[in-house]
Order: structure tokens, then C-alpha cells, then sequence
């Protein structure tokens, strides 16, 4: 094995690691708002995927279909927070974890009975071939890794300088304080559900190329990204958006190591993973909970 | 507290026991409770002479599931740990009772032992470190045990025992000579009878002065400390006990299917053992039963209603009774309880 | 005589099942400081709560003429009435600038907002100087200052404010106390005053409530109840 491989692969696990970010910056958001994590996120993706995958059928150009995919996930989202989680907010955490799972074999068993289980080829809107004729990363793994950065981008901004991103973030913060100055901090958490579902839906889109399209196609991502989510700290989004390219990088190098990286490739991430959380138990940038006695 | 400001409860409040000295319908709830026990021990025992042979599979299955479920429900219910992966302790039981019977042609029953051993040992050294993570952060270490297990099932190098993807067959034992009963009424029977003796032990276990220190260490692990609880110990020591009793279940279910295979072992298997525990009650030990039940027939009820849409209907059913019985069978059966009782006398 | 900007009757709250406050009635007139005296336990935090819908209530609280008993938090904030809450609610990871301008989200006068910024941090120069700094570094009389600013920027009629005096130094609650006063006069807010230091709470306030267990025992000008005896007995110490 040589630098060159070495390299390669670290470019190509930039390139997933873009999309676990995703998902672990959607799963971070739900967290946020609601303290625990959406196990039904990648479903959700996957069907935007779908979502997606008809549209173009139906002879939309592939951007067009992208925004388009964007609106209807987000409002799915929306309505998917309003309609089932609201009723039962105060329920317990474990009921919720039941509910995600419940949720999860609704949005797997829809896609399969609506789109049938048959692998599906999704199209790249970037061209094939090399970037700039070279080996080292595919023109869809660049624009892959350039649509995630963006992505990310408007996140943060919209975040960093929006009133309603300001107003999300003291929901989260503290939603007590947040109501006393009259944010509505129930409408934030459903907009923080949307968003979610369009960022997972961004990432479906950007790996069912590589991944094919399928009902299961986002298990494994989603895995990734609760790895990505936890190692980068589940409070902090952008800790969580390391955590997803950390996860990506690990995940391909140990692709390399031979006989072991090929069987065993999630195995080793996911010690890797554990290890990295029994040295630092509330992730690399996440605030440690202090408890008073 | 406030408007849905308050930290949340992990574990779904228990609806107050109904006080004794309430009847219903005249009579007292303890010989409720005992008259349904009776009828309860009854109908099990008697069910596989009417029922067909498929059905006492079934139902040896579910009181299988009981028993991992009830695993579950020891770490979970009573000492307030999370775990997503019992799904590989089950598959460890599976995988020892397999092997025992294939390459040292040990009888079945011997098994059993063994395996709730393996997982005891494997689940306390599991636990040391696991239990520095809390919350989220132990879910996920256990998640990616139950991942990595198919994995590691499947890796070549262990494939001379574990029979990598291919699995391995083993033969269904008859029953004991001069018992009138066929292969399944009477893997049904034994099954019943370990269940019987896991759930007393579990209920012992839950009301010694162990079991009180376990469930302090979930209601206050700070106060329990300050009273001398060794809680590292006694949570690692619950996670081991919450480990044997599916590896008892696998190495049962191991018999029962006669075939174990990696692929029978993935996180699906504890999101099942969850599922159980969720509906049939957290912190109720014949919620278990109720659980294992549920996820046994559950599935099938939703395949009946729409072929195609099978998960998806299960998946509206979970959450409905979420909604209908936010603490699980259990619960629901306390408040019923307490609708209908009355002060006897 | 106009009506008063606040009127409660009748107002029954409390925390599950343990009632609180038991059919409380009291008014507050527009541009008034009002102060609730009592020990502790007695409900004052709990009035205020109850005012904007933080704790379930029954009862009637009508604000400005209009019933609010059954709004939400947020609703009966977007009213007009900005509440100071005990430990001050401060969001420790925003930055005191971001504090201030998520006070003023709601509003869409965008001109006065920026007003409403210089007026803050001309009563609080200190958080002028500190505007680009995370919240939770604050001391504690500067995160009461961000809180009463945080109130400010609401525009409110009406401020809640709950012990504002909690463990400062007596000459930064001088401080806040002398800046109350003056939003009072120049921008004529009304105000419901909940503090331990019955003294200082009297001195600030032109009417007073006292509050022994959830029932309402006592109730006049502020001037009057600083003379009654038990009173002074229990709050004030001589």
C-alpha cells in the first residue's frame, strides 16, 4: 500500500465524512430541541431520497428537484413533529425511542410498498470522471464534498445571523427563558424537526449515487452519524460536523488495514469510537454536565 | 416544574401500586391477583395439548422473548441503564449452546448454564468500563456491540466454530423417555418451566437488599453513594445479571430454531427486546411476559392486516399504544385497577 | 377613574397537586410599582409565575381590559408584560448582545430597536463593554443588569421582576434599584415587585401586598404598610 492509496482514501472518507456531518448535524438538532436522538432520521432521509428519485422521473431537471425535495422534506418534518411528537412531549424518553422505531418501520415499509425493494441507480449532477482529470477524487465526490460544505454554510449562517436562528438556539439553550421573551419556543421545535429533515434529505441525495437507492440505503449512514454526533459532542453542532468527517476518515483508512478492515471496517470504527468516548466521556467538543449533589 | 421545562423522565412513572385492602367486584385485589396467577399457570400448562404444533412453537418463542425481555427490564426498570445492545448476549447464548451441542455433542440442558455464565462474565466485564458512559453515551457503546456482533459472528478466522455465514444446524431433542409428548410440547414445557424459575429469581433478586440497592442507585446515584453503595460494583453486577438472562434465552432459542445464523443477531433483535420492554411496562417483571408476547405476535397481526405494508402497520400500532398506554401493559393494568377498586369491607 | 393596567380575582395556582395561591385579587394601576411582601413559601414567586403562565392557574388576569388567563408564556409576554425571573434566565452560551436582540425579536420597529439598544447600555454601561462577551461569564449583578435590560428591550408595560436583589453587593443593588426608578418615571412601566429586603422593596414601591401562605392578608400603600406593626415586626425587622 502506498501514500498515494492512503491519500486517496482519506479524500474519499472527506467525501462520506461530509454526509455522516449531515446526518449528525440533523440527529444534533433534534437533540437539541428534544434531548434525544431521532433513530428514525435516516428513514426520513431515505424517503426524501425517493421523494427525489420521482420527481426526476417525472422529468424535473435535477436541481429543480433538489429545492423541491428540500421544501416537502422540511415540511414533512414539520408536520411530523406537530402531529406525533407534540401530543406526546412529556411522555418518557423510552416511549419516544418506541415511537422513532415505530416511525422508522412506517417510512421503510412506505418506501418499499410505494417504490418497490429493487435497487434504484440515483443520478450525480456532476459529470463523471476525475477532478481535473485526475485519480485522486471522482468529480462526484468533490461535488459531493462541495454541496455538504455548503450546506453547512447556510447552516451556520442562518444560525449565526438569523433572528429566528438566534431564537432557535435560546430555545434550545434554556426554553423557559426563551418563552419569557416571547420566543415561540413549540414552533422552533418543529422548525428545528424540518430543517432536520431537509438537511438528512440533502445527504440522501448526495449518497444514494454512490449507495444506490433502497430502503435500507441510510442504516449504515445513520450509524455513522450518531457516531459522528456523539464523538463530536451532541450538544454542539459543529462539534458534531468534525465528528462526521472524523468518523468518514477513520472509516475508510481502516478500510486499508488488510484482512481486518475489510470484514471487520464498522467493527473497528465503532471501537475506535467507544475509545475515543471512554477518554473523553461528553465527546471532543461537547460541554461536560456539571451535577450538583 | 413549568411548561415542558423540566428535565424528563427516563423512565416512564410507575402508576402507584393500588393499596391493599381495595377489593373489586367484593373480592380483595390479592385474590385478584392470585386467582389470575392460577388461571394464568393454568392456561400455559394446558394450551399445547389443544393448541397446534406451530402455535407451541410460537409460544415457546415469546416466553423466550419474556425472558431476554425481563433482562432488559432488570438493567433498564430497575437500575436505570440504558442498553441497545442485548440483542449480542442473546447471540452469545445462542452461539455457546450451538457449539456445545455441534462440536462437543453436549446435551441440550447442559447449555443452558453454560451460557448464562458466559454472558454473567461477559456482560460484567462489559459493564467495568461501559459504565463510565451514561445515558446516550452507554446506548451507543452498546449499540455498537450489537452491530459489531453479526461482524464478528461472520470473521473468517472464527469460522471453524461459528460456521461463519452458513451458521450452524443442531437437532431438536426429543422429549425425556415415557413422557407422552412430541419434540415441541415438550421444548415447550422445559422452556416453561426455566421461565418460571428465571422470573421467581428475578423477583427475589428485585426485593433482597440487593435489589433495593440497584433501584437506589436509579432513583439517586448520588445519595446512594453517599450511603455506602459500591455503585460501580452493583451496576456492573446488574449488567451481568441483565446479560444472563439472554443468554439463557439464546441458548434456548438456539434449540428451539435448531439453526443459528450471525444475521439472526443484528440490532433489529434489541431494538425487538426494547420494543418488549416498552410495551409490556418498565420496571414490571410480568410486564416481560406481556412484552414478549407483544413482540412475538405483533408482527404477525400487522402481516394479516396488510401484506405489503406489514412493518408499516406495526409501526402505527407502536406508536398507538404508546399513545394509548404510555407505561406499557403493565401501567395499563394498574390504573385499570384503580378505576375498579373499592374499599372492601 | 381609568381602569388599572392589571387586575387579577380570584387567582388559584399551584405546582401538581398542592394548591399555592388560594382566589387571589389585587390590582395595579398604570405607571405604579406594586411590591408583594411575605416569608418565604408564601407565594410571591409563584404570583408572578402564575401572571404569565408559567404554572397552571385558574382565576381571572385581565391586562389592559383584556383577559390573558389563558395564554401561553410567550403570548402573554408578546402582550406587554416582561418578566424577570429569579436566577435571572440567563442564556449562558449567547453572547449579551445576542441576550438583548433576542429580547426584541418580536417587535418590528426596527428604528426604536437600536434606540432601545443605546438605552440599555446607557444604564448599563457595563454591558456595553461587554456586549461580545458570552453571558455565563457575567458576574451575578451584571447578569441581573442583562436581565432587566433583556426586559427593556421587550418595550413591555408591565415588568415581573423576582428578587432582583438576590445575592448582590448592597451597593450594586443600589444601582439597580436607582435605574428601576428612573424606567419607572421616564417610560412610566408599571411594576410588580417581589424582594426579600422588604426596606428597599418599600422604598421603591407606592403600594404593597403582603402574602402569608398563599392567601393575600394585608394591602395598601406602601407608605401605610411600612407603619404596620406586624409588619415591621416580620419584614422589617425592628
Amino acid at each position: 500500500m502506498d501514500a498515494y492509496t492512503i491519500l486517496q482514501q482519506a479524500i474519499s472518507g472527506v467525501a462520506t465524512g461530509g454526509i455522516y456531518a449531515s446526518v449528525a448535524l440533523a440527529v444534533v438538532m433534534i437533540y437539541r430541541a428534544i434531548d434525544h436522538f431521532n433513530f428514525a432520521q435516516g428513514e426520513m432521509a431515505m424517503f426524501s431520497t425517493y421523494i427525489a428519485w420521482s420527481l426526476m422521473h417525472a422529468g424535473l431537471p435535477y436541481w429543480w428537484a433538489f429545492i423541491l425535495t428540500l421544501a416537502i422534506s422540511f415540511l414533512g418534518g414539520v408536520l411530523i413533529e406537530r402531529v406525533i411528537f407534540r401530543p406526546i412531549h412529556d411522555a418518557p424518553v423510552l416511549s419516544h425511542v418506541v415511537v422513532f422505531i415505530g416511525l422508522l418501520a412506517i417510512f421503510n415499509s412506505a418506501a418499499g410498498f410505494i417504490w418497490d425493494y429493487t435497487i434504484k441507480p440515483f443520478p450525480s449532477p456532476f459529470a463523471s470522471g476525475g477532478l481535473f482529470g485526475s485519480t485522486l477524487i471522482s468529480l462526484h465526490k468533490a461535488g459531493m464534498i462541495a454541496v455538504t460544505l455548503v450546506v453547512l454554510g447556510l447552516v451556520y449562517a442562518f444560525f449565526r445571523f438569523t433572528e429566528v436562528g438566534l431564537a432557535m438556539r435560546a430555545a434550545a439553550q434554556n426554553p423557559e427563558s426563551a418563552r419569557l421573551v416571547g420566543v415561540r419556543v413549540e414552533w422552533m421545535t418543529a422548525l428545528g424537526w424540518g430543517m432536520a429533515a431537509a438537511i438528512g434529505a440533502v445527504a440522501g441525495m448526495m449518497i444514494a449515487h454512490d449507495v444506490y437507492l433502497e430502503p435500507n440505503m441510510m442504516i449504515g449512514v445513520l450509524l455513522y452519524g450518531f457516531a459522528g454526533a456523539i464523538v463530536g459532542g451532541v450538544d454542539s453542532p459543529g462539534g458534531a460536523v468534525f465528528g462526521g468527517f472524523l468518523v468518514g476518515i477513520i472509516e475508510n483508512l481502516v478500510g486499508l488495514v488488510p484482512f481486518v478492515g475489510s470484514e471487520l471496517k464498522l467493527t473497528v470504527a465503532l471501537v475506535l469510537i467507544v475509545g475515543v468516548l471512554m477518554v473523553r466521556p461528553s465527546g471532543i467538543f461537547g460541554t461536560r454536565v456539571v451535577r450538583r449533589v | 416544574m413549568t411548561v415542558g421545562a423540566g428535565p424528563q423522565a427516563v423512565i416512564p412513572p410507575k402508576p402507584v401500586r393500588p393499596p391493599s385492602g381495595l377489593a373489586v367486584a367484593g373480592i380483595s385485589l390479592r385474590a385478584w391477583r392470585r386467582f389470575w396467577l392460577v388461571l394464568g399457570i393454568v392456561v400455559a400448562l394446558t394450551l399445547p395439548l389443544f393448541a397446534g404444533s406451530f402455535t407451541t412453537f410460537q409460544l415457546t418463542q415469546a416466553a423466550i422473548y419474556a425472558i431476554a425481555i425481563l433482562g432488559l427490564n432488570l438493567l433498564t426498570g430497575f437500575n436505570g441503564q440504558f442498553s441497545l445492545g442485548h440483542s449480542a448476549f442473546y447471540a452469545i447464548g445462542a452461539y455457546t449452546a450451538a457449539i456445545m451441542m455441534d462440536q462437543w455433542e453436549i446435551a441440550y440442558y447442559w447449555t443452558l448454564p453454560a451460557a448464562g455464565l458466559i454472558c454473567l462474565v461477559v456482560g460484567f466485564l462489559f459493564g467495568l468500563p461501559a459504565l463510565r458512559l451514561e445515558g446516550l453515551y452507554l446506548a451507543l457503546a452498546t449499540f455498537a456491540l450489537a452491530v459489531a456482533t453479526p461482524q464478528i459472528l461472520k470473521f473468517s478466522p472464527l469460522e471453524e466454530w461459528t460456521g461463519g455465514v452458513q451458521g450452524i444446524f443442531i437437532l431438536k431433542p426429543d422429549a425425556p423417555p415415557g413422557l407422552p409428548l412430541d419434540q415441541d410440547q415438550w421444548l415447550y414445557y422445559f422452556t416453561l418451566a426455566v421461565t418460571a424459575v428465571l422470573f421467581v429469581c428475578a423477583r427475589s433478586l428485585v426485593r433482597s437488599r440487593t435489589g433495593r440497592a440497584i433501584m437506589a442507585i436509579r432513583d439517586n446515584p448520588i445519595a446512594a453513594r453517599s450511603m455506602g453503595i459500591n455503585t460501580a460494583l452493583y451496576k456492573s453486577l446488574t449488567f451481568g445479571v441483565s446479560a444472563l438472562y439472554p443468554g439463557v434465552a439464546g441458548a434456548l432459542g438456539a434449540i428451539v430454531v435448531q439453526f443459528v445464523a450471525p444475521d439472526s443477531f443484528t440490532f433489529l433483535l434489541a431494538v425487538t427486546f426494547l420494543v418488549g420492554l416498552v410495551i409490556g411496562g418498565v420496571g414490571s417483571i410480568p410486564g416481560s411476559l406481556a412484552g414478549g408476547l407483544f413482540v412475538l405476535f405483533l408482527p404477525n397481526l400487522a402481516e394479516q392486516i396488510s401484506k405489503g405494508l406489514a412493518w408499516g402497520v406495526y409501526g402505527v400500532i407502536l406508536i398507538l399504544l404508546i399513545y394509548v398506554m404510555p407505561s406499557g401493559t403493565a401501567g395499563l393494568v394498574r390504573l385499570v385497577t384503580i378505576r375498579l377498586a373499592k374499599p372492601s369491607g | 377613574m381609568s381602569r388599572p393596567l392589571l387586575e387579577v380575582g380570584n387567582l388559584t395556582a399551584g405546582y401538581g397537586q398542592t394548591r399555592v395561591l388560594h382566589r387571589l385579587g389585587f390590582d395595579l394601576g398604570e405607571g405604579e410599582i406594586a411590591t408583594i411582601l411575605g416569608a418565604n413559601g408564601a407565594g410571591k414567586t409563584t404570583t408572578l409565575r402564575a401572571l404569565c403562565g408559567m404554572v397552571r392557574r385558574e382565576g381571572e388576569i385581565r391586562f389592559d381590559g383584556r383577559p390573558i388567563g389563558g395564554l401561553s408564556t410567550e403570548e402573554v409576554v408578546r402582550r406587554g408584560i416582561a418578566h424577570v425571573p429569579e436566577g435571572r434566565g440567563t442564556f449562558v452560551r449567547l453572547t449579551v448582545e445576542e441576550n438583548l436582540r433576542l429580547a426584541a425579536i418580536t417587535r418590528k420597529d426596527r428604528s426604536a430597536v437600536a434606540a432601545d439598544f443605546e438605552r440599555v447600555y446607557d444604564y448599563f454601561p457595563r454591558l456595553r463593554e461587554r456586549r461580545r462577551q458570552q453571558a455565563g461569564t457575567l458576574s451575578g449583578g451584571e447578569q441581573q443588569m442583562l436581565a432587566i435590560g433583556r426586559a427593556l428591550m421587550l418595550r413591555p408595560r408591565l415588568m415581573l421582576l423576582d428578587e432582583p436583589s438576590f445575592g448582590l453587593a448592597p451597593m450594586i443593588v443600589q444601582d439597580i434599584f436607582g435605574i428601576l426608578r428612573t424606567i419607572n418615571s421616564e417610560d412610566r412601566v408599571s411594576m410588580l415587585l417581589v424582594e426579600q429586603n422588604a426596606s428597599l422593596a418599600l422604598d421603591l414601591a407606592n403600594r404593597a401586598y403582603v402574602l402569608e401562605t398563599g392567601r393575600l392578608v394585608l394591602s395598601g400603600p406602601a407608605a401605610k404598610i411600612r407603619e404596620d406593626d406586624s409588619v415591621r415586626r416580620s419584614y422589617l425587622g425592628y
